[in-house]
Order: structure tokens, then C-alpha cells, then sequence
């Protein structure tokens, strides 16, 4: 029996803790209260369950993708629906749960902070459900990149603010997101998007985000009678990975996450935290981050906004210590290409951070018997990356 | 007092000033180690008590768009912990003797080793440290080491402390550091009327002289302090100088770079002087 993490100080391992200003001491210690009462409170969890089935759409369906297995000729692959979630990605998980905390602590505005956008609309999403204020950070250049998530933030009623420090991307709209908390901490509610940031986050987004792994673990037993042989997913801050790890850590089976390579990650062009980062403090958490010999954050790249992170949660940083999960990085190309299978064999078009676990699990089914199963956790559809997948499609033709 | 020169510790530095005990922060590195060397002593000959050198870092959370800034040039001018340190030896050759609190986010002290960046800092010339982003929850084990060498660890205590003042304030070295207000370092015109009574609170339950931070940048902040805290840490006030007056800074001309740390002198004293 493996220890039960976060221990009493945050910490899974040597990994995790609070790393934060004082002045946001107190309200970590104020949203650990509460959260715990909530996840103790019966309430809590029918009010959350109601409107995960009637507002979100849960379950999610596992579906078999029995032309591609044919295709591939190795283990049987399934897959976790989580594209078909209200707004299109695990992220409405997590939102739902924060919000539902929020209003329990009394606070009634929100900030956030959002990469891609799909954490932002969540949030946004969330917010106009329940009638509450929402601000959300995003990098300069991830506004650019993703000008529509913008306006559909705004249309939910959010205010959208940029961020223009650094590389502009998802790591300073966690910073703004953080330095605005400072400021508001007194009315204001942080709902982060990750399994990061000082403890408690990590612990309440992974216990938001394990109904992915429960749900799976509950219809494989219906569908095959038996856990699946392996799971894959993939890992930006890994919400989406652990919330489908978590309820298989004790069990007997294999346990692969994707990061994101990049251009590769002999180049200086990944975000490949496990395979290239070391050890260091970011965004309140003792974990593993590209960083230079002096302690300075290095700037990641991926090809997907969600996955362009310099950092991991803590409890990756553990499970890639003690083994328990195998952390591969995937390229830019690699998920793109796998993208364009998953569409052709199964007409499922995941989104481009999910492609990078689709890459890797196709990989690893080829090598499995026909007799196994693999599960892969589709954490979001690709209707956002439609206009940057045809813009590479047709750079890539043009080169040629 | 150290043995081998005439520098006095944190403690004693701030248990000797009378009010207000005056703390200035610079930027390592910004616009220049040359520059920042010669402001260190402008602000030593202007009144100082205690210098602050902060750190240039990536990522500071504490920190608003000036400091960003700063640390941004200093970098880009190849700034770093270690080279922060080897500029503390050089001060200390060149006639600073009030004592040097580093202030640095807590990644490149662990990315040097918490150890080795204890044992360097004091052997360099330094006196205390000052960790932003570690609370006391986190910060046994630097705090140990430190006292081994000699270091103060300066501690942090913010007006939603609340509960956790008196164990903050029982446990600080040196002088306690009150964050005036909620947010991120930068200049503010008053505080709010609430940020009096949370002062008093602290230097209440502190046995070490409380220095407010957070917002200082003139003279009649100072007044209104008097008589509530012991004294005042300025970072961005000096640091929107050192902005204003980079190129002067590094000018090739002797007397414009005496004219700009002139800037500095005369803003310190305006800002403490009877």
C-alpha cells in the first residue's frame, strides 16, 4: 500500500508545499479549511454530482476505437471522452468543484488565469452560471493565438486581462493571476486550472479531476469485466493525467503521461519538464521546471498552448521519482500526426495537447498483445486548434 | 560587531538607529554592477542603516511593474546570485560597512543549494537574508544554516498574517519586515487607515524593531509612521531613480554619474531627514 499524499505539510514526497508571499499564508490556510469541510460535507458532493450530470453532461462515454485498434494491430484502445464535456475539455471539472468552494467561502469574485483558453472559458462559463464576477489572465501572445476563446470569454461576461511580462504566454498569466490575488485576497477567490501552485491547489484540482479515472475504472470493469491494461495522458501542469491516474495508482496498471517535446528535446524548443527540467519553486511548488544554472525560469515552447509550461505539479514530479508513471516527451510533429489518424480512422478530432497522449499510447499499443487494452484520456476536442493545424498543414505543403 | 572589519550586524544596526530606521532596496545588476556599487554607497553616505540587494529573478510574484522591470534589465546585463555575492566582497572593499540583507526569491538560493548559498553570502560580506516566497512553514532548514554562519533571517508579516503574527514575530531576527498594505511592492501615496492599527499590532507583539515596507516613496508617510514603527524600507521609489537616471548611471562622464546618484541622495534626504 503506497502512502496517501499530500502528507500534513502539502508535500507528496519531497514535492509540493506552499512557496508563496505571506501575505497569501493565511488564505491557503482558509481555503484548506474549507475545502475540507466541503469534501467532507454529503451536500457538497450531491450538489456538485447534480450539476456535473445535468450541466456538464457526466458521465462522460468510454468509447472503443475499434478501426484504429484494427489499424494500429495491438491492444485494444479506448477512449475517455472528456471532448464531449460542456465547453469541450476536462477543465469544467475543476471549475465547477472551485466555484461551488468559492461560494461556500462567501466570495464572490473569481480570477484565473488561462493558457490556451480552454481553463478560461471553463471558468468564465462557470462564473455566469452561478452569477459571479470573473477576471481572467491570459498572455499577450496566447490572446493572439487564440483571439476566439478571447471573444467567447468575453461573451460569457468575463473581463479578459493581458499579460505582458516575460514570454507572454501561460506561466506570467499565472503570475498576474497570483500578484492580482495578492492585491484582492480578501474577496477574491484564485481558482486555478492545474494541478500547481501551492498546496492545497494541487490536492483540490486532482480530487476535482478523479472523476475521470473513477468514471473509466467503473466502466471497464461493465465493459470488460477487467482494469485496463495501460492508460495514457497527457501533462502540461497534468490535471487532466492525474485526475485519470489517481484512482489507479494502486493498481496493476501502466501508467504513461506525454509532455510536450517540442521540436525535440535535444533543441532548445520543448517543454519537456520531466525529461529535460530540475528540481526549483514555481508558482508557489516544489517541483520540477526548465530553469537555467542560476535558478532563472527558461521560456518553454510547444506547438499547443496548454502544454507551454515550464513547470509540472508536484505530484508528477513524485510519480516520476518513484517510477509509478512513465513521463515521454512527444513532438510537435509526432502529436499532429497522431491527430490526423485519431480523425481519419475514428472521426474524433482531439484537441493538439491531447494528440501528444494519442502519439504515445498508439506507440505503445503497437508493441501490447491484441489481447490487452489501453485507455487514453481524450481531455479535449480540437475545434480551437482547427485554424493553427491548417496553418501548419499547409506551411508543411508549401515547404515541399 | 564581526571581528575582522567594522560592520555591524542586522541586529545591532537596527536596534542602535533611532527612528526612522532606514532600509533601502536596490536591484543587483540594474543598470550596471558598477552603478549598483556606487548607489550602495551614495545611500550608506545618504543615511542608510541597512542595504537590501535584492536579486534579479525571472518570476517575482511580490513584485509590481518597476521592480519587474529592474530585475528584467538586470538580467539581460547578466546578473545573477553568484555574481550578487562576488558584488557584495567588492562594497565591502570599497567602504560599505552598514550590513547587507540579500533579498532573492527562493529558486536560485535552491538551484545554488540552501548550504552553499548560506556559507558563500557570509563569506562574501553579507549579513541576512530575506526570502520573499518562504514563509516560516518552509523555512526551517535555511534558518538553521543561517544561524550556524552568523545570518539573519529576516521575516516577512502581512496585514492577512492575522493569526500567524505573534509566531512570526516571536521567531524574527534583525528587524521584522511589515508589508503595509495587500499586493505587490510599488509606490502608493497613503495607506490605508486600517494599515496603522495592524502596525501597531505587530510592533506589539515583535521583541525586534519593525520596519515597514510596501509602498513608501515620500515624506509624509514617514511622519505618519513615526511613533508606530521603528522604520521604513524603500525599494521602488529609489529604483524608479535608478530607472529615470540609467544611461546617466553608466555615463562615460564622471560628473553625470555624481549628479545622478546626487538624484538618489537628495530623495533620501528629503525622505529622512529631521
Amino acid at each position: 500500500m503506497q502512502q496517501i499524499y499530500p502528507d500534513e505539510h502539502g508535500r507528496y514526497g519531497d514535492y509540493g508545499g506552499k512557496y508563496v508571499p505571506e501575505t497569501l499564508m493565511y488564505a491557503l490556510e482558509e481555503l484548506e479549511e474549507a475545502f475540507n469541510a466541503a469534501w467532507e460535507d454529503e451536500s457538497f458532493h450531491e450538489e456538485y454530482q447534480d450539476i456535473l450530470r445535468e450541466y456538464a453532461g457526466r458521465e462522460t462515454p468510454l468509447t472503443f476505437a475499434g478501426h484504429l485498434t484494427e489499424h494500429l494491430g495491438g491492444a485494444e484502445i479506448y477512449l475517455k471522452r472528456e471532448d464531449l464535456l460542456h465547453t469541450g475539455a476536462h477543465k469544467l471539472n475543476n471549475a465547477i468543484g472551485q466555484v461551488l468552494l468559492a461560494r461556500r467561502m462567501g466570495k464572490s469574485k473569481i480570477v484565473a488565469e488561462t493558457g490556451a483558453g480552454q481553463h478560461g472559458v471553463a471558468t468564465a462559463t462557470v462564473c455566469a452560471k452561478f452569477g459571479l464576477e470573473c477576471k481572467v489572465f491570459m498572455g499577450e501572445e496566447d490572446m493572439e493565438r487564440q483571439e476566439l476563446n478571447v471573444f467567447r470569454m468575453e461573451l460569457l461576461g468575463a473581463e479578459v486581462l493581458p499579460a505582458s511580462s516575460g514570454n507572454k504566454t501561460l506561466k506570467d498569466a499565472t503570475n498576474e493571476a497570483i500578484r492580482y490575488w495578492v492585491t484582492n485576497v480578501e474577496d477574491t477567490f484564485y481558482l486555478i486550472g492545474s494541478v500547481v501552485g501551492p498546496h492545497p491547489y494541487p490536492m483540490i484540482v486532482r480530487n476535482y479531476q478523479r472523476i475521470i479515472g473513477d468514471e473509466t475504472k467503473r466502466q471497464m470493469q461493465t465493459r470488460c469485466g477487467s482494469l485496463p491494461d495501460a492508460i495514457a495522458a497527457c501533462v502540461g501542469g497534468g490535471s487532466n493525467a492525474i485526475g485519470m491516474f489517481y484512482p489507479f495508482l494502486q493498481d496493476d496498471v501502466k501508467l504513461y503521461g506525454a509532455e510536450a517535446a517540442g521540436m525535440g528535446v535535444h533543441t532548445a524548443m520543448h517543454a519537456a519538464t520531466i525529461s529535460k527540467g530540475t528540481r526549483g519553486v514555481i508558482h508557489g511548488s516544489l517541483t520540477y521546471l526548465i530553469q537555467d544554472e542560476n535558478g532563472q525560469i527558461i521560456e518553454p515552447y510547444s506547438i499547443s498552448a496548454g502544454l507551454d509550461y515550464p513547470g509540472i505539479g508536484p505530484e508528477h514530479a513524485h510519480l516520476a521519482e518513484s517510477g509509478r508513471v512513465e513521463y515521454t516527451g512527444v513532438t510537435d510533429e509526432e502529436a499532429l500526426e497522431a491527430l490526423s489518424l485519431l480523425t481519419k480512422k475514428e472521426g474524433i478530432l482531439p484537441a493538439i495537447e491531447t494528440s501528444h497522449a494519442l502519439y504515445l499510447a498508439f506507440e505503445k499499443a503497437k508493441q501490447m498483445d491484441r489481447s490487452e487494452r489501453i485507455v487514453i484520456c481524450l481531455s479535449g476536442r480540437g475545434d480551437k486548434d482547427v485554424e493553427t493545424i491548417r496553418r501548419r498543414m499547409e506551411g508543411e505543403s508549401s515547404d515541399e | 560587531m564581526n571581528k575582522a572589519t567594522n560592520v555591524l550586524t542586522v541586529e545591532e544596526a537596527a536596534a542602535q538607529a533611532s527612528y526612522p530606521l532606514f532600509v533601502p532596496f536596490i536591484m543587483a545588476g540594474d543598470p550596471h554592477e558598477e552603478a549598483t556599487i556606487s548607489i550602495a554607497l551614495s545611500l550608506q553616505e545618504a543615511g542608510a542603516h541597512i542595504l537590501e540587494l535584492g536579486i534579479p529573478y525571472s518570476d517575482p510574484l511580490a513584485d509590481g511593474p518597476l521592480l519587474q522591470r529592474s530585475a528584467q534589465r538586470a538580467l539581460k546585463g547578466g546578473m545573477s546570485l553568484k555574481g550578487a555575492l562576488r558584488m557584495i566582497r567588492t562594497m565591502r572593499e570599497r567602504g560599505l560597512t552598514i550590513p547587507v540583507v540579500v533579498f532573492s526569491y527562493v529558486n536560485p538560493v535552491l538551484r545554488m543549494g540552501e548550504e552553499t548559498f548560506v556559507k558563500e553570502a557570509a563569506s562574501a560580506g553579507a549579513n541576512g537574508v530575506l526570502i520573499p516566497d518562504l514563509p516560516m512553514e518552509e523555512s526551517s532548514f535555511i534558518s538553521e544554516v543561517a544561524r550556524e554562519k552568523g545570518l539573519s533571517v529576516i521575516s516577512l508579516v502581512a496585514p492577512t498574517s492575522a493569526h500567524r503574527i505573534e509566531k512570526i514575530a516571536s521567531q524574527a531576527q534583525g528587524f521584522l519586515y511589515c508589508v503595509s498594505s495587500l499586493g505587490v511592492t510599488g509606490t502608493r501615496d497613503a495607506f490605508p487607515d486600517e494599515a496603522y492599527a495592524f502596525i501597531r499590532k505587530v510592533k506589539e507583539a515583535s521583541t525586534v524593531p519593525v520596519a515597514v515596507g510596501f509602498g513608501i516613496s515620500n515624506r509624509r508617510q514617514v511622519e505618519l509612521l513615526d511613533g508606530v514603527s521603528d522604520g521604513i524600507v524603500v525599494g521602488s521609489a529609489i529604483m524608479k531613480i535608478v530607472e529615470e537616471q540609467q544611461e546617466a548611471l553608466v555615463s562615460a562622464e564622471k560628473t553625470e554619474r555624481e549628479q545622478a546618484l546626487n538624484e538618489i541622495k537628495t530623495f533620501v534626504s528629503t525622505l529622512i531627514s529631521s
